[in-house]
């Protein structure tokens, strides 16, 4: 009885003090959509932000609120904003054509939803190529309850890969020269020192089985030429965060590129990862950790020195980085590391290690090359090989038979890229880099069961025609995924290209399957590297229907994109679909 | 003339009629010559160049091809062929489409054009047609860039027309094919908008179409020096 009452005081209270600190906001927020100027140092053009500036504004609210956010469109254009991670009722979820029509130029749209969840988010444009001009914020979700950590200070670290060319031109670009913005190709003097390196026979065979594929191993950012930003500021530009020695600093990291993955590292200090897309896991101590595009990660860190820390994230293919600074006083700037060599994609990564996992045709991280066919390869002596990486577990783990694992150095290995990708990331510093494989949910957020049924999902594309597609349809041409309320899906995603895909389904929870039942990870992004099949399911508890598909921004446009609809649903919940044509 | 004013109608009749309202129409330009020939005893403007509309499923490709001499002022050659592209492999398209040919000097020709255009292993450039009128012909191109670096680029290409049937009147006889070899290095000035080059352009008529050429009292076998633009838009 005591309780109850003190539980009740206390409540009244708490709702109290939430109500006087946010008196001027609560639950009420305003947004404008306007005609920005991108100012990277390296270039100037005009772009789209919120609230006059790109980023637009940290939107910071409180877990069982009710917001209100009324989004007004100062463009000449028709735009949309998407609750990227948010769990919310399908016709607020901001994607024109899916959730509503979109808000045209002038109108004023108002967004109402209650606020479930807490963590690290952000928003987005979901139309045309609003988002890689600029149209992205930050979302920050207080919890109601204690989090399991604790912090003296916080800063969101968005960072985005600001491009000189517009949206739309870059893609009429990939569309007439899939290869337009690739100047990191192999050239004829890369072929010279190769041939020094390996002979010319190995040199020659090499570009030939490339060259028979028509593809290119330096095939890993579509898009360069960028200049990656961290909170709208460059590596000149120095985005500052200042600390006091000692304290524990928690930095929300959002990747809001439209093709960009960062490598991200604090040289000089540990991270402890202790969120992944909002979601608290298990705290991991890591040197580096990969970002995929829209994905978040939440790391905490405690610089003793007084001292500045340079913030460093480098891009996946090593054409560009962006340098912030934690530092103890303004005008401090982090050492910016040198980039790394860029990686080269190895057949590896173009699927040869599905088949059977026939180990002769695994080309070795280290250089050595093998013929697509592996026929060059019979005879290998396992025990004797160098794998600098090697990681030996498909998720699937069906893959594995057969296979001696005392002969692998398995330090550096991630399950979650193809064994012997050009691709397997490991830390600057030697340590640790952080992989899917480390995510343990601290939360399950549902039960763990067992998938009622499987969905495959091949990611197909044709990189000649610059074309992407899921099970080699595309978006245009292809029938919406229809899921029944209730079920749990396991989806299936079979990655055929040789680009890796940051897969998100909009409207409900992507539990990656790491293998650890019921403490897998709770996502809204999983990342599909090349040559690889992994797996995810998702409770399918939001009626309606929601987008789904790669966020790289040229890959959604062009195709790898679906529709999904959430049939039936409890009553009064169950979605009322509008009669509209599909697509 | 009609037949090109008939192709370009029903191209857009199926477009209107595409069901896929969605789709997305791309564009484009570009010239890979777009050059002066300095040769023995002949100086010319030429250009090798084409534009492009259309949609993955469909494409409507204009192409240019000309020669413009300088000694008297002419069109030796020019060539405009309106083209419907439509991919049939993961690498490949096939064409069809008219080709008009309308040079300042004999007469003018009109063809119905059948090919293939794509990406062939080894990252070559391939265009193989076929000509239809009562003076058919073939002709095959294939060009490869080469990367010297990323941006200083040499591009060697080779286009081989065959005549099937005699066209006096052109100068050409069966079988007698003209061979193009060209070597252009070029430097990517500004993005892939602009790379200005130079090079060696090398014309041979073989066959009895090199004997009508000569007694036209022209060269059978020309090397001539460029110095162009390749452009992209």
């Amino acid at each position: 009885m005591t309780i109850g009452l003190l539980r009740r005081a206390f409540l009244l209270g708490a709702g109290l003090a939430a109500a006087l600190s946010g008196a001027a906001t609560a639950g009420e927020y305003s947004l404008t959509v306007d005609p920005v100027t991108v100012d990277t140092g390296a270039f100037t053009r005009s772009g789209i932000g919120y609230n006059g500036a790109t980023p637009g504004p940290v939107l910071r609210f409180r877990e069982g609120e009710d917001v209100t956010i009324r989004v007004t469109n100062n463009l000449s254009e028709p735009t949309s904003i998407h609750w990227h991670g948010l769990i919310l009722p399908f016709e607020q979820d901001g994607v024109p054509g899916i959730s509503y029509e979109g808000i045209a130029p002038g109108e004023t749209f108002t967004y109402r939803f209650p606020i479930v969840q807490s963590g690290t988010y952000w928003f987005h444009s979901h139309t045309g190529f609003q988002e890689p001009d600029g149209a992205y914020g930050a979302i920050v979700i207080e919890p109601t309850k204690r989090e399991p950590f604790r912090y003296d200070r916080e800063y969101v670290v968005q960072l985005t890969d600001a491009h000189p060319h517009s949206g739309n031109r870059i893609m009429r670009n990939l569309k007439m020269m899939p290869d337009y913005y690739n100047r990191k190709q192999r050239t004829l003097f890369d072929f010279l020192r190769d041939t020094r390196e390996q002979g010319f026979d190995a040199a020659l065979s090499d570009r030939s089985a490339w060259g028979d594929m028509r593809m290119m191993p330096t095939d890993i950012e579509d898009l360069q030429g960028f200049t990656p930003l961290m909170n709208g500021k460059s590596s000149a530009q120095n985005w500052t965060g200042l600390f006091t020695p000692g304290e524990r600093i928690r930095l929300r990291f959002i990747n809001s590129s439209a093709m960009t993955y960062f490598d991200i590292r604090i040289p000089g200090l540990k991270m402890t990862v202790v969120q992944a897309d909002g979601n608290n896991v298990l705290p991991v101590p890591v040197d580096e950790f990969r970002i995929a595009v829209a994905e978040t990660y939440d790391i905490l860190v405690q610089p003793k020195e007084d001292t500045p820390f340079a913030i460093f994230a480098e891009s996946m293919g090593r054409t560009s980085s962006v340098r912030g600074t934690l530092a103890t006083a303004e005008g401090q700037k982090g050492d910016i590391p040198d980039l790394r060599k860029p990686p080269l994609l190895t057949m590896a990564d173009m699927g040869m290690a599905h088949e059977g996992m026939d180990h002769g045709a695994m080309s070795m991280a280290g250089g050595t090359h093998t013929m697509p066919d592996g026929s060059a390869m019979k005879g290998m002596d396992h025990s004797k090989m160098a794998m600098p990486v090697g990681a030996h577990t498909m998720p699937d783990g069906s893959t594995m038979k057969g296979m001696d694992h005392s002969t692998m150095d398995m330090g550096t290995s991630d399950p979650f890229y193809a064994p012997g990708s050009g691709l397997m990331p490991t830390a600057a510093n030697g340590g640790k880099f952080l992989s899917y494989n480390d995510l343990r949910t601290q939360k399950p957020l549902y039960p763990h069961r067992e998938a009622t049924r499987e969905i495959e999902l091949r990611l197909t594309g044709n990189m000649e025609r610059y074309m992407w597609s899921i099970n080699g349809i595309k978006y245009a041409d292809a029938e919406p995924i229809r899921l029944q309320y209730g079920e749990r899906v396991r989806f299936k995603f079979v990655n055929e290209t040789m680009m890796t895909h940051p897969m998100h389904l909009h409207g409900m929870w992507s539990i990656l399957d790491t293998g650890k039942g019921k403490w897998n990870p709770v996502k809204h992004v999983v990342s599909v590297a090349p040559g690889t099949t992994l797996f995810m399911e998702t409770e399918v508890d939001a009626p309606g229907q929601w987008a789904f598909h790669c966020h790289l921004s040229y890959h959604a446009d062009s195709g790898m994109f679906r529709k999904v609809i959430v049939e039936g649903g409890p009553e009064g919940k169950a979605a009322a679909l509008p009669v509209k044509t599909e697509g | 003339m009609f037949t090109r004013y008939a192709a370009l109608s029903a191209f857009s009749a199926f477009l209107l009629a595409s069901p896929v309202s969605a789709e997305q129409l791309f564009w484009g330009i570009q010239a890979e010559q777009l050059e002066w020939r300095s040769g023995e005893g002949s100086e010319a403007f030429a250009w090798d160049a084409d534009a492009f509309v259309g949609t993955d499923e469909l494409k409507v490709v204009w192409r240019s091809e000309a020669e413009y001499a300088t000694g008297p002022s002419s069109f030796e050659t020019l060539e405009n062929q309106l083209r419907l592209q439509v991919p049939v492999s993961t690498f490949f398209d096939a064409v069809a489409g008219v080709r008009y040919d309308s040079p300042d000097e004999g007469p003018h020709r009109t063809y119905g054009v059948l090919g293939l255009h794509g990406l062939a292993k080894q990252w070559f450039e391939v265009d193989a047609d076929l000509y239809l009128s009562e003076y058919p012909s073939a002709r095959f191109e294939v060009e490869y860039e080469g990367l010297i670096t990323n941006r200083v680029i040499f591009t060697p290409s080779i286009e081989l027309d065959i005549p099937l049937v005699d066209d006096e009147a052109t100068s050409r006889a069966a079988f007698g094919p003209k061979l193009e070899v060209g070597g252009r290095l070029s430097y990517d000035l500004l993005d892939r908008a602009i790379a200005p080059y130079v090079g060696v352009h090398w014309e041979r008529t073989f066959g009895k179409s090199g004997r009508l050429v000569r007694a036209e009292g022209e060269d059978d076998d020309v090397v001539s020096l460029v110095v162009g633009f390749r452009l992209m838009f």
